[in-house]
C-alpha cells in the first residue's frame, strides 16, 4: 500500500533517494514545512542528513559549491523565499560560471498568492532562468519526486550546474501517495553527445604531424574524473601542459609534462609558447578571456583541438579546427588510441629557459624574500610546503587567490575550490565549510584577503557552531589588493577606495572562540604555520602583508599573451 | 556596441527552434539574443506537428558565427529539443498582412481595388466603415502592398504578422532526432 505523506516529506524522501548527506541552509517563512519535515530526518533512528546552518543564504550556496567541487556529488542548499532565495542568486551565478553541480531549493509563497507581491514574494524562476542549468517551480506535491529527481539529474550530467526548484508553500503541505521518480533520460536533454570517430581521427592526424603540441587542461578533465586517461594521452604523445584555474588539480603540480598554470596571472614560458605551438589541444576548458588574452592573436599560428562536452562552447571564443564533442572520460582514450608515440624533449625544453627567467625575477622574490614586510607568495609557499599531500586549496577572489593559484602544490585531484568564473569575493570562508563536510578527512585551507574576509565574515559562526577544520589565512595587506594593484598599473596610481580600515581580528576570532594567531615577523612563519595545521579545528592565522606587493607575471587585459609581463 | 556594428556583413537568418511545451521558456530563448545584443526581427509560437512539441519561427539580421553560437546556446536549455538556423534559400517563408481601408475611400477610388487585386490580396470583411483586406507572402510584397495603399490615404490600421517557416530539404530532422532519443531510451 502506498502511504500518504506531505510534499514537505515527499521532499525528504526524494533527497534521501539522491543520496543527499548534507543540506546548507536557512530556514523562514515559506520553507517552514519543510524545514518541520527535516527536523525528524537529522536526528535520532531516522537521520539521514546533517543540515548546517549558515548564517547567511549566499554562504549556503558557497558551501554546497565547495562540498560539491571536492566531493563530486551535488550540494544542496535549503532557503526560504524572497530574500532568503535572492541572496542565493551569486552563488548560483558562480556555480553556474563554473560548472559546479547545486540544487538550490527555495520556498515560495502558496501558488493561490502567486504574483500579488505576497510576503516575501519573489519571481524566483524569472530571476534565476538566465543564471541557471534549469528552474521549475513545485506547485503540486505529486510533483515533487518528479522535480526532485529531475533536478539532480541535470545538475550533475553533461556539463554540471545549479539547479532551482521553488517550492510553492502549499506544495509542502498538501498531502499526497508517495510515488519515488527516478530521472536518467529527458529526450530534449543530451548531456553526453556521441563521439565522433571521424573527428577523433582529424583530432589525432593533427597531434601526429605536430612538432610543438601544447595542450590546455581545463576543469572538465576533473568533472569528466578523466585524470587518468589525461596522463596516459599526454604521456604518449610526449605533450606538455598547461592547466587553468580550476583545472590545477587535474594533473599533479610535480608531472613532469605539466608547464603550469594559464592566464592573466599564470606562468612566463606557457603563456608565450601558447604563441609559438603549432597544435593546440584544448580539454575541458571553455578559452575564457583570461586565459587567452586578447583573442585577435591568440594562438593564431597553431591548429586548434577542443575537445569538450558543451557543443556551446565549441567556436564560441577560438575558432577550432577539429571539435570533440563528449565526456572526455571517453574521447581523451580513443584519441590515445589513435596517436602515435613520440617524443618532443626540444620542444619541451625550449621552456626550460623561460622557466628559469621567471623564476629569478618572480618566483624567488615572491617565495623567497631575505627582508622586508611579509609577501603572500611566501605565505603560500610556507604553508603548501607543510600541509598534506592532499590537502584541499580554497581561495577568496584577489591577489589571495592568484598568489594561491601560483604558489600551492596539488597532488590529488579535486583539490581546488574557487570562484573562476564569476570572481566572487566572499566566495572562500563559506566554500571552504563546504569543502570539510565534502571530503571530512582532508586538510582544507583557505586563503583570503581582508575584504573577501569580511565579505562572509558572518559565516565565522557557522564555523564556530560546526567547529568546522577550516585552516583560514588571512592575508591582511589593509587594501583591496587587486584593484589596488590596477589603479598602480593603469590608473595613475589613484587609489580610489582600496585602502581599508580593519576590525581588530584577533578580538573578532575570540569572540567565535577560534583559536588565532598572527605573524608579523618572517622568522615566526613556520611555526605559526605549524601551530595551525596541528591544531584541532579551526584556526585563523592572520598575517601582516606588504602593502603594496603586485602579482606577476601580468598579461595587462586586453593584449597579447605573449606580451605578458615579469616586471612592472 | 550599436546595433549597425556587427551587423556589417550580417544577414536575415531564420532559426527554427522546436522545445517541450514548458512554461518560460519563451524568456529564455528571447534572453540569449539579448544578452548578446541581437534584436529580434520577428517571432512566431506555434504548436508543431509533433504532440506536445512547440515550434518558435525566429528571425534576426546577424553574421553567421553569431547566429551559429546563439542556436547552440538556444539548443542547450534543458527542454529545448532542437534549434537551427537557416538562410531564406533554405525555407520556404510566409507571412500575413492585414490592413484596415476607410471603405469611403475604396469605393470613391476604384484604383484601391485595383492595386488589392494586383498584389495578389483578397477583401475578407466590408461594412460601412472599414474594409479588411488580407495579403500572405514575402514580406517585402506585403511592405510594397502597404505603401501602395498608403499611397491613397485609406489606410486605418496595418500589422505584419512574424514569419513562419518549412524547410525545403526532404529530412525532417526534429522527427527523427526524436525517434532516435525515444530508442536510446528503451535501450
Amino acid at each position: 500500500m502506498k502511504d500518504k505523506i506531505t510534499g514537505a516529506k515527499a521532499l525528504m524522501r526524494a533527497l534521501k533517494a539522491e543520496g543527499v548527506k548534507t543540506i546548507f541552509g536557512y530556514p523562514g517563512g515559506s520553507i517552514m514545512p519543510t524545514y518541520d519535515a527535516l527536523f525528524d530526518y537529522t536526528r535520532g533512528e531516522k537521520k539521514c542528513f546533517d543540515h548546517i546552518l549558515v548564517r547567511h543564504e549566499q554562504g549556503a550556496t558557497h558551501a554546497a559549491e565547495g562540498y560539491a567541487r571536492v566531493s563530486g556529488e551535488v550540494g544542496v542548499v535549503l532557503v526560504t523565499s524572497g530574500p532568503g532565495v535572492t541572496n542565493t542568486l551569486t552563488g548560483i551565478a558562480d556555480a553556474m560560471m563554473d560548472s559546479t553541480p547545486i540544487v538550490v531549493i527555495a520556498g515560495q509563497v502558496p501558488t493561490s498568492a502567486l504574483g500579488t507581491d505576497f510576503f516575501q514574494e519573489v519571481d524566483l524562476v524569472g530571476v534565476s532562468q538566465p543564471i541557471s542549468k534549469w528552474s521549475y517551480q513545485i506547485r503540486h506535491a505529486a510533483d515533487v519526486a518528479w522535480a526532485v529527481s529531475r533536478a539532480f539529474y541535470i545538475a550533475r550530467t553533461g556539463r554540471p550546474g545549479p539547479v532551482v526548484l521553488d517550492f510553492t508553500k502549499n506544495a509542502q503541505t498538501e498531502v499526497i501517495e508517495w510515488e519515488q521518480s527516478k530521472c536518467n533520460f529527458i529526450r530534449s536533454y543530451v548531456p553526453y553527445p556521441t563521439l565522433d570517430n571521424d573527428a577523433v581521427r582529424q583530432a589525432a592526424d593533427l597531434i601526429n604531424h605536430a612538432k610543438r603540441p601544447l595542450a590546455l587542461v581545463g576543469q572538465g578533465v576533473e568533472l569528466g574524473n578523466a585524470q587518468e586517461e589525461l596522463k596516459e594521452f599526454l604521456e604518449k604523445a610526449d605533450i606538455p601542459a598547461g592547466r587553468t584555474m580550476l583545472g590545477l588539480s587535474a594533473l599533479p603540480s610535480n608531472h613532469p609534462l605539466n608547464v603550469g598554470m594559464l592566464g592573466m596571472h599564470g606562468n612566463y614560458a606557457v603563456n608565450l609558447k601558447e604563441q609559438e605551438c603549432d597544435v593546440l589541444i584544448a580539454i575541458g576548458m571553455r578559452f575564457s578571456d583570461r586565459v587567452t588574452g586578447s583573442l585577435k592573436t591568440y594562438a593564431k599560428q597553431a591548429k586548434i583541438i577542443h575537445l569538450d562536452i558543451d557543443h556551446s562552447e565549441i567556436d564560441k571564443n577560438v575558432k577550432t579546427d577539429v571539435a570533440v564533442v563528449a565526456n572526455c572520460k571517453e574521447s581523451l582514450p580513443a584519441l590515445t588510441a589513435l596517436i602515435d608515440k613520440a617524443n618532443h624533449e626540444d620542444w619541451r625544453s625550449s621552456f626550460y629557459e623561460l622557466d628559469e627567467k621567471e623564476r629569478q625575477k618572480v618566483i624567488e622574490p615572491a617565495i623567497h624574500p631575505t627582508n622586508g614586510p611579509l609577501l603572500m607568495g611566501e605565505v603560500v609557499n610556507a604553508v603548501a610546503n607543510q600541509a598534506d599531500d592532499d590537502a584541499i586549496l580554497v581561495t577568496d577572489v584577489g591577489q589571495n587567490q592568484l598568489f594561491a593559484t601560483r604558489y600551492f602544490k596539488f597532488h590529488h585531484q579535486r583539490s581546488i575550490c574557487t570562484s573562476g568564473g564569476l570572481g566572487t569575493m566572499g566566495y572562500g570562508m563559506p566554500a571552504a565549510i563546504g569543502a570539510t563536510f565534502g571530503a571530512p578527512h582532508r586538510q582544507v585551507c583557505c586563503f583570503m584577503g581582508d575584504g573577501g574576509f569580511q565579505m562572509n565574515i558572518q559565516e565565522l559562526g557557522t564555523i564556530m557552531e560546526q567547529k568546522a577544520p577550516v585552516k583560514m589565512i588571512l592575508l591582511n595587506n589593509h587594501y583591496l589588493g587587486n584593484v589596488r594593484q590596477w589603479q598602480d598599473m593603469f590608473w595613475m596610481r589613484r587609489k580610489s577606495f582600496t585602502k581599508m580600515m580593519n576590525p581588530c581580528y584577533e578580538a573578532i576570532a575570540q569572540g567565535y572562540g577560534i583559536p588565532y594567531h598572527v605573524v608579523t615577523d618572517r622568522k615566526d612563519l613556520e611555526t605559526a604555520i605549524s601551530k595551525m595545521l596541528t591544531t584541532e579545528g579551526p584556526f585563523i592565522l592572520e598575517c601582516a602583508i606588504k602593502e603594496d606587493d603586485d602579482v606577476l607575471p601580468m598579461t595587462p587585459p586586453g593584449m597579447s599573451v605573449e606580451q605578458m609581463k615579469l616586471e612592472i | 556596441m550599436k546595433n549597425e556594428d556587427y551587423i556589417k556583413g550580417a544577414k536575415l537568418y531564420t532559426l527554427l527552434v522546436y522545445s517541450e511545451n514548458v512554461a518560460g521558456l519563451l524568456n529564455q530563448i528571447t534572453a540569449v539574443f539579448t544578452r548578446r545584443q541581437v534584436n529580434i526581427e520577428s517571432l512566431n509560437v506555434s504548436a508543431s506537428s509533433i504532440e506536445g512539441v512547440h515550434k518558435y519561427t525566429i528571425t534576426a539580421w546577424s553574421t553567421e558565427d553569431q547566429i551559429k553560437i546563439i542556436t547552440h546556446q538556444i539548443e542547450k536549455k534543458i527542454d529545448v529539443v532542437k534549434a537551427n538556423y537557416f538562410t531564406d534559400d533554405q525555407l520556404f517563408i510566409r507571412e500575413a498582412g492585414l490592413y484596415k481601408l476607410s471603405t469611403e475611400k475604396v469605393l470613391s477610388n476604384p484604383e484601391i481595388s485595383r492595386t488589392v487585386r494586383r498584389y495578389d490580396a483578397t477583401i475578407t470583411e466590408v461594412n460601412p466603415t472599414y474594409t479588411i483586406v488580407m495579403k500572405s507572402g514575402q514580406t517585402d510584397s506585403i511592405i510594397e502592398l502597404f505603401r501602395a495603399l498608403d499611397a491613397f490615404d485609406c489606410v486605418l490600421q496595418y500589422t505584419r504578422s512574424g514569419r513562419i517557416a518549412v524547410t525545403r530539404g526532404t529530412q525532417e530532422q526534429v522527427s527523427e532526432f526524436l525517434e532516435e532519443r525515444e530508442s536510446r531510451s528503451k535501450k
